[in-house]
């Protein structure tokens, strides 16, 4: 893991070191010479370019309708430039701290309960020896993972409903059905508990792979010094898979308003949406509903640069801690 | 050993909390299939949670038999094979010559692709952009737009670089065998595991997916799946906690009660099939992903 974010520091600073060199002679023969020798390989690879260029960079051009009244006839281009007067629109909106309270929230809320979860869980399967009951309960908890949202969402009304099994044993106990999906107060628990269903058997791998690499004799060592099994585990385990829990904690730290369309979306309907609106959700609604475009594409854009800022915040960090206490 | 004792306790809780965690995670699953099989009176009564009650296969023939479905299942088939044969090709054609180390300008090209996955022009430009291109409501917006993913790119290219021999490929270019041929004669099929992972990556996406088909399909024809799965999972079910409950509806809801277990067996079959394969190989490209990548 910790791999991967200097592979992906490495392609950054690559990025960038390319991004201020000129193209220096030297450099152009370079690639004339490459481009001689490996001509097919540009081939290739161009197609790839190309789908990145239109699907990925047209659309980073489009953005500026973001700061235009954007008229289709007219064109992006054509356009009239209006500044931040949609951004001021969102801001001054109604929605506006709703909308950041929900996403925050969710992001939040996902962070302290998805999070920790996973970790346990691997500690917990780590100590098992027989290596049957282990395969065994690995083969369950990663099952969530193949499963669409569509269904997950699916079966969350069909054991939540009025009618549904949850409520039948709530009545079988003498309480009072709950309309869990329509009841804002719920939104919130439910998302975050079933995406802990849905995801803690598969993110736990990362972390059993960070302790397979953990020294036997260590625990040996310990062994003999009279160490309890929990005393291990918490002097040993939990230290030799602490980087990886940096790292996985910073990265999913960076994206905590970045809550994901398709599952809040699915579990949204009319009663519980004080609770249930995101970003996501509205600039979907607004843009693509109501074709608002260059208000949602502000809204839109304020939300991914937030993200982006986050994110780079949150890599500076990684980078901090990478060369000071943790390596 | 002189913590035998204590060792055995935490041995014991272990087990039982892994347990509870393996019950909680396989129960809802189990109860799917089993309410699959159930009359649908029993399930709304709650008289079925463990065995099926009432064995039939009603639901199952309702499944064969609603057009919706049947069209759905076959569109995403479609989507499923042409899609992922398409990100197949172009996640070979990137990763192959970033993979090579005499591939002049593969920092660029990979700055440009990695780029996309930090920074994007967000869902309403690109919406503006496929409105633009005309494929609004065609097959081809189901597998254009999302060709190829950076991730996989990445884990293909570390592939090709940490396990095909470089002096392999070196022989044969003594040899006078062009690129492409190593490509094709010499790498991929040394590359299978890797082709494996991808295909998996790529086709369980593709069979999940909805939100392509929400934002750009409206021809009920086209729609994949996982829409009549949200119509008749999700919508369904929120229109009738909106409306309430009449006589009439009810033997409607009965009758639709057991198809909603059903076609969730239905549309997760493949997957079920699957899934051996899906947990060995998902594993795998994971790994190959995280930690050498």
């Amino acid at each position: 893991m910790e791999k991967i974010i200097e592979n992906k520091n490495d392609i950054q600073s690559n990025f960038l070191s390319t991004a201020k060199a000129d193209i220096s002679p030297s450099k152009w023969a370079m690639f004339k010479k490459s481009f001689r020798k490996n001509w097919d390989l540009y081939l290739l690879v161009s197609p790839v370019i190309a789908y990145f260029i239109i699907f990925h960079y047209v659309p980073m051009y489009g953005i500026q309708i973001a700061f235009k009244d954007f008229i289709a006839t007219k064109g992006i281009w054509g356009s009239e430039w209006v500044g931040f007067k949609h951004f001021q629109r969102f801001f001054d909106s109604y929605y506006f701290w709703r909308l950041i309270k929900n996403t925050l929230g969710i992001g939040v809320y996902t962070l302290a309960v998805s999070f920790p979860v996973p970790i346990i869980l691997a500690l917990m399967l780590n100590e098992v020896k027989n290596v049957k009951f282990k395969k065994f309960v690995q083969t369950v908890i990663y099952a969530p993972h193949f499963l669409s949202t569509v269904v997950v969402v699916g079966m969350l009304v069909l054991f939540l409903k009025s009618d549904g099994l949850i409520n039948q044993l709530i009545t079988l106990v003498g309480g009072t059905p709950i309309e869990f999906m329509t009841e804002p107060a719920w939104f919130k628990s439910l998302y975050v508990f079933s995406d802990v269903w849905q995801t803690m058997g598969w993110s736990s791998i990362i972390y059993l792979a960070a302790l397979t690499a953990v020294d036997h004799s260590q625990h040996e060592a310990a062994m003999i010094d009279g160490a309890s099994r929990l005393q291990r585990i918490w002097h040993i385990n939990i230290p030799a898979i602490m980087p990886t829990i940096v790292i996985l904690f910073i990265l999913n730290a960076g994206s905590v308003m970045s809550v994901g369309f398709e599952k809040v979306f699915l579990m949204q309907n009319t009663l519980n949406m004080s609770t249930s609106d995101v970003i996501s959700t509205f600039v979907y609604r607004a843009g693509i509903q109501e074709a608002q475009y260059s208000f949602s594409a502000a809204v839109g854009l304020f939300n991914s640069v937030i993200n982006f800022i986050m994110l780079v915040m949150v890599n500076f960090i990684a980078k901090k801690i990478n060369n000071t206490s943790l390596w | 050993m002189q913590n035998s004792a204590s060792d055995k306790l935490f041995t014991l809780i272990n087990t039982i909390f892994l347990l509870v965690i393996t019950l909680m995670v396989i129960y809802p699953l189990y109860f799917i299939v089993s309410a699959s099989f159930s009359n649908p009176t029993y399930i709304l009564t709650g008289e079925m949670w463990l065995w099926p009650k009432g064995f039939n296969l009603d639901s199952y023939a309702k499944v064969f038999e609603n057009k919706d479905i049947v069209n759905g299942f076959l569109n995403t088939l479609k989507y499923t094979t042409i899609g992922t044969l398409i990100n197949l090709i172009m996640t070979i054609m990137a990763a192959y010559p970033l993979s090579r180390k005499d591939f002049y300008g593969r920092n660029v090209i990979m700055a440009i692709f990695v780029f996309t996955m930090f920074f994007g022009g967000g869902l309403i430009p690109t919406y503006l952009l496929i409105k633009d291109l005309g494929m609004i409501d065609t097959f081809w917006v189901m597998v254009i737009p999302n060709a190829v993913a950076v991730w996989n790119i990445i884990i293909m290219r570390t592939f090709f670089q940490t396990t095909i021999p470089l002096e392999l490929q070196e022989s044969a270019q003594i040899d006078g065998c062009g690129n492409i041929r190593i490509l094709l004669n010499i790498v991929l099929p040394l590359s299978m595991p890797v082709i494996a992972v991808m295909i998996l990556f790529y086709a369980v996406g593709h069979w999940n997916s909805y939100f392509q088909a929400l934002i750009y399909l409206s021809d009920k024809g086209k729609f994949p799946l996982q829409l009549i799965l949200r119509e008749i999972l999700i919508q369904g079910e929120m229109d009738e906690l909106m409306k309430g409950t009449s006589e009439s509806f009810l033997k409607q809801k009965l009758s639709i009660e057991g198809l909603k277990y059903t076609v969730i067996i239905v549309a997760n079959l493949p997957m079920l099939l699957l899934y051996p394969f899906l947990q060995r190989y998902f594993v795998k490209g994971f790994m190959i992903g995280s930690i050498k990548g």
